[in-house]
C-alpha cells in the first residue's frame, strides 16, 4: 500500500479540523474506530440472521428450513463460481443449492426447495431495495465528543452486467469476509496462516479441519484475483487512474512471488495428502482425502489462471500507454468535464453535488416540443378507437412453395413392413436369405421390398451404438457375417446372420 | 455565437441590396427555418428545403437577424447554424421546450439520491465523451461511449474516493439525521450497477438503468446515435451534443459549482496529468490520478 498523502487533494474536503491529540476529549473517534469496525463486521452477518428470523412470515411451513446455512452456502458458492470475466450465473447457484435445501426438508416437493433457494439468494440480493443492499446504523463519538448515528450501507451479493449484456452475481468483500470469518485481515497474511494451519494440521491427521483450511486458501485467492482484475479493468479505461510507477508493478511482483510460493506448497500439500489418500484405512478419512485432493487441484488452477493474467498485465500496460497517451496535443484548451466538474462533484455533499448536476441537466438534456392539440383534434382522438397493436409484428410475404416431385425409391408403408420383418426378439436372430424369402412370401406384389430388407441388413453390418446409447435406445439391429454365402436370385454376398441386441444402460467404456 | 455565419463582402454586398424590405413570405421562411431546428435528428443533409435555408441563413445576414429573432421570442437559443449541425437550438431557462427533471424522472422529484444520480448520468455520459479539453474544443471530434463503460468509470472514480478516505481513516458512513450531507460518490457507489428483473429489462433503479435512460434521451435529443448493442448499448456522439455540452451546459455546472465556492484550477491541459502544484513530491508519482489533479 502507498503511503497516505496528507489532506491537502480535496478543496471540497468536508472533514472539519480535528484538534491536536492533547486536547482532544476522550472517547474521540480514534478510540472509537476499533468499536465501528466491529460493529461493521457484526452488521455483516445481519442479514443471515434475519432470514432466520423472517421466514415464519412467509407464506408455508418453512421452519424446517434453516435459512441461515443456506445462504452461507450460496456465498460459498457464487465465490467459488467468480472468475475473471464475470461472475456466476444465477439459475446456476439456484440449482446447486438444490441438494442442501432438499435434505433439509427431503418429503417437501421440488419447486418448494426452489423457491426456497431463490428466496435465500434474493434476500442476499435484497431485491426489494432500491440500492439493492443492506444499511446498518451504528453510532459514534465524533471529533467534539458528540454521538453521532452513521449509516453503514453494504452489500452481500452484487449483481453485475456480464460480456453478453446478462446478468451475474459476485460476493462482495464484506462477504468474503463474513464467509471466511477473518474480518479486517490482510490479504497475504492471512492466506500464509491458512497454509501453515492446513501443513500442522495434516501432519496430525486431522483431515477435516484440513479441508476447512484448504477452503479458506482458496477463497483468499479469489480475492487476490479480483484485486488484479479490478486494476486490470482500470488501466483499460485510463492507464493514469492505476499507479504503474510504483504500486501496481509491487503488486504484480509480489503476486507472481506469492504464485510461484504456493504453487510449490501446494504441489507439497497435494503429494501428501495423495499419500494419505491412499494409505489411509478409514473409508471417511479416504473419502476427506480425496475432496481435499479435488480442492488443492483447484486451488492449483486457480494460481495458474492468476499467474497467466499476472504475465499479462505488463503488456497490456503497454499497449494501453501507447494507445492513451501518444494522442495528438491540445488543439486549444477547452473545458475538462471530468478533471473541472464530475471529480470536484463527487466528494461534495450529495445536497451539493446535486444544484451542480440540476444545472448541467437543465442545460444539456436538449429540448422537447411540448404536445399542442386543439379540441376539435381531441376530440377525435378520444373517440378513435385504439389501433390495434400488432404484436406478431410485419405480416410475413406468402412463401412461393415448390412441391419438390417425391423421389424417393421406398413408400412409409413398404418401411413399415421392412422394419415389422426385422422386429426380431432378441434370442433370436434370423438368416437374411431366410428375411427374404419371408418378405417375397408376405407381400408378394412389392418387387422392391426385399432390396430394402436387404439394403437395412447391410446397414445393420455397421451399427451406430455409440448413438443409440447417447440417446438412450434399448435395442439395436446388427448384421454378423459367419462366412456362409447368400443363394437369391436378385442378390449376391454373404448371408448374414441379423439380430437384436440390447443395450446395456451403462457407462459405455 | 453565430460566429460560424460567412460573412464575406459579397454577401454582405447582396444582404445590402435585399434588406431593405422583410416581406411575410422571408417571416414564414424565418419560422421554418427554427421549426427544422427543433426537430433536433432531422439533418440538413436529408433535407433539400432545410439545407436551402441553411445556406440562405448563412449567407442572407438579414434572414439570420430574422431567424434568430423568431428563436429568441419562441425561447430558444440558436447555438450554431451549419450544414453539419444544421439549426442547432437550446432551451432557454424558463422556455416551453426546457426539459424538467421531474418530467423527466418521475422518482427524481421525490428521491434526492435519484435526482442526483440522473443529472450525473448526464454528466458522466458528456464527462466519458469527451475526455480531454480538446476533444470538447476539436469540431471534428466524434466521442464513443458504452452504457457498462460509463457506469465503470464513475464507480471506479467513487472506489478511489472511498479508498482515498479508507486510507485516511476518515468516516464516510453519514450521519443517518442528515443524509443530505453524505458525499455524493458514496450514493452512487451504493447503489447497484444492474439487477435481475422478472420481464428481462434493465433494472430501471439501478445505474446502468439510470444512464441508459440518460443515453436513450441523448437519442431523442439528437445528440447520440447507437451504434450497436455491445456493452449495454454504444453511442457516438454528434456535432450538436459537443455544441450543446460545451457551450452551454458545462459552462453552466461550472458556475454553479464556482458558486459553491469550489474552484477547480486548470490551465487548458488535461485532468490526467500530474498536478502542477508539486505540493507532495510523493503526490506526483500517483498524479495521474483525476483525483490529484486539482488541488
Amino acid at each position: 500500500m502507498s503511503q497516505a498523502p496528507p489532506s491537502v487533494w480535496g478543496v471540497t474536503q468536508t472533514v472539519p479540523y480535528t484538534l491536536p491529540d492533547a486536547v482532544r476529549p476522550a472517547p474521540g473517534p480514534a478510540a472509537d474506530e476499533g468499536l465501528a469496525r466491529r460493529l461493521k463486521a457484526l452488521a455483516c452477518t445481519a442479514p443471515l440472521h434475519d432470514l432466520d428470523a423472517r421466514k415464519a412470515n412467509l407464506a408455508g411451513e418453512y421452519s424446517v428450513y434453516a435459512m441461515a446455512e443456506i445462504a452461507l452456502a450460496a456465498i460459498d458458492l457464487v465465490t467459488l463460481h467468480m472468475d475473471f470475466d464475470t461472475g456466476a450465473d444465477h439459475d446456476q447457484i439456484v440449482t446447486r443449492l438444490l441438494p442442501r435445501v432438499a435434505a433439509q426438508a427431503p418429503a417437501r416437493t421440488v419447486t418448494e426447495h426452489e423457491r426456497v433457494a431463490r428466496w435465500v439468494l434474493e434476500n442476499l440480493i435484497n431485491v426489494g431495495s432500491a440500492d439493492r443492499g443492506f444499511r446498518a446504523v451504528y453510532g459514534t463519538f465524533g471529533a467534539d465528543g458528540h454521538y453521532v448515528r452513521r449509516d453503514y450501507d453494504f452489500k452481500l451479493i452484487e449483481e453485475v452486467p456480464g460480456p453478453g449484456g446478462g446478468v451475474y452475481l459476485r460476493t462482495t468483500d464484506e462477504a468474503v469476509n463474513v464467509l471466511v470469518g477473518a474480518l479486517d485481515t490482510d490479504v497475504t497474511s492471512a492466506q500464509i496462516a491458512a497454509e501453515v494451519k492446513l501443513e500442522v494440521l495434516i501432519s496430525r491427521g486431522r483431515l477435516a479441519d484440513a479441508q476447512l483450511a484448504a477452503e479458506q486458501a482458496r477463497y483468499r485467492t479469489v480475492q487476490y484475483a479480483e484485486t488484479l482484475r479490478r486494476t486490470l479493468e482500470a488501466t483499460r479505461r485510463n492507464v493514469r487512474a492505476v499507479d504503474w510507477l510504483r504500486r501496481v508493478p509491487d503488486m504484480i511482483a509480489e503476486a507472481l512471488d506469492h504464485v510461484a510460493d504456493r504453487y510449490r506448497h501446494e504441489n507439497a500439500i497435494l503429494t501428501n495428502i495423495r499419500k494419505a489418500r491412499d494409505e489411509a484405512e478409514d473409508p471417511e478419512h479416504k473419502r476427506r482425502a480425496a475432496e481435499l485432493v479435488d480442492i488443492v487441484k483447484d486451488c492449483i488452477r486457480r494460481h495458474t489462471q492468476l499467474q497467466s493474467r499476472l504475465l499479462e498485465a505488463g503488456p497490456l500496460f503497454r499497449a494501453e500507454q501507447d494507445r492513451q497517451a501518444f494522442a495528438a496535443p491540445p488543439a486549444r484548451a477547452g473545458l475538462d468535464l471530468y478533471g473541472q466538474l464530475v471529480a470536484p462533484l463527487l466528494p461534495l455533499p450529495v445536497e451539493q453535488a446535486t444544484r451542480v448536476t440540476d444545472v448541467y441537466f437543465a442545460r444539456g438534456a436538449g429540448l422537447r416540443t411540448p404536445a399542442a392539440v386543439r379540441v376539435a383534434d381531441l376530440v377525435e382522438l378520444l373517440l378513435t378507437p385504439p389501433a390495434e397493436r400488432d404484436h406478431l409484428g410485419a405480416e410475413m410475404p406468402e412463401p412461393d412453395l415448390v412441391a419438390t416431385p417425391d423421389d424417393s425409391r421406398f413408400s412409409d408403408e413398404q418401411l413399415e413392413a421392412a422394419l415389422a420383418l426385422l422386429d426380431l426378439p432378441a434370442d433370436a436372430p434370423r438368416r437374411l436369405s431366410g428375411l427374404l424369402a419371408e418378405a417375397r412370401r408376405r407381400h408378394p406384389a412389392d418387387g422392391d421390398l426385399p432390396y430394402l430388407i436387404a439394403l437395412l441388413a447391410v446397414h445393420a453390418a455397421s451399427p451406430p451404438v455409440g448413438t443409440a446409447h447417447r440417446q438412450g435406445e434399448p435395442t439395436l439391429l446388427f448384421a454378423v457375417d459367419d462366412g456362409a454365402e447368400l443363394d437369391d436370385p436378385e442378390f449376391g454376398g454373404a448371408d448374414l446372420i441379423v439380430g437384436t441386441a440390447r443395450i446395456a444402460a451403462g457407462a459405455p467404456q | 455565437m453565430n460566429d460560424v455565419r460567412d460573412e464575406t463582402g459579397e454577401a454582405a454586398g447582396r444582404a445590402a441590396a435585399t434588406a431593405a424590405a422583410v416581406t411575410a413570405a422571408d417571416v414564414a421562411d424565418a419560422a421554418r427555418l427554427v421549426g427544422f431546428g427543433l426537430q433536433p435528428r432531422l439533418l440538413p443533409a436529408r433535407d433539400v428545403e432545410y439545407a436551402e435555408l441553411i445556406r440562405r441563413y448563412r449567407e442572407d445576414p438579414a434572414f439570420a437577424r430574422l431567424a434568430d429573432a423568431v428563436a429568441a421570442g419562441l425561447g430558444v437559443v440558436v447555438m450554431e447554424v451549419s450544414p453539419r449541425a444544421g439549426m442547432a437550438l437550446a432551451a432557454a431557462e424558463d422556455s416551453v421546450f426546457a426539459v424538467r427533471m421531474g418530467d423527466y424522472a418521475r422518482r427524481a422529484a421525490s428521491d434526492a439520491g435519484d435526482r442526483f444520480l440522473h443529472g450525473l448520468a448526464h454528466l458522466a455520459v458528456a464527462a466519458l465523451a469527451f475526455p480531454r479539453p480538446e476533444d470538447l474544443a476539436d469540431d471534428g471530434y466524434i466521442g464513443r461511449i458504452t452504457v457498462h463503460g460509463v457506469d465503470a468509470f464513475v464507480r471506479q472514480a467513487c472506489r478511489r474516493l472511498e479508498e482515498r478516505a479508507d486510507e485516511d481513516g476518515r468516516t464516510t458512513d453519514p450521519a443517518s439525521d442528515a443524509p443530505g450531507l453524505e458525499a455524493a460518490w458514496r450514493v452512487y457507489a451504493r447503489r447497484s450497477s444492474t439487477g435481475a428483473t422478472k420481464d428481462a429489462r434493465r433494472l430501471a433503479s439501478s445505474t446502468t438503468g439510470i444512464i441508459g435512460k440518460a443515453v436513450a434521451f441523448l437519442v431523442d435529443s439528437g445528440f447520440l446515435q447507437r451504434t450497436g448493442d455491445e456493452s449495454g448499448g454504444t453511442y457516438r456522439t454528434t456535432a450538436r451534443y459537443q455544441l450543446q455540452v460545451r457551450d452551454m451546459a458545462g459552462s453552466a455546472a461550472m458556475a454553479e459549482l464556482l458558486d459553491l465556492g469550489v474552484v477547480p484550477t486548470s490551465d487548458g491541459t488535461p485532468t490526467l496529468v500530474p498536478a502542477a502544484d508539486g505540493v507532495d513530491d510523493d503526490l506526483a508519482l500517483d498524479a495521474g490520478l483525476p483525483f490529484h489533479s486539482h488541488s
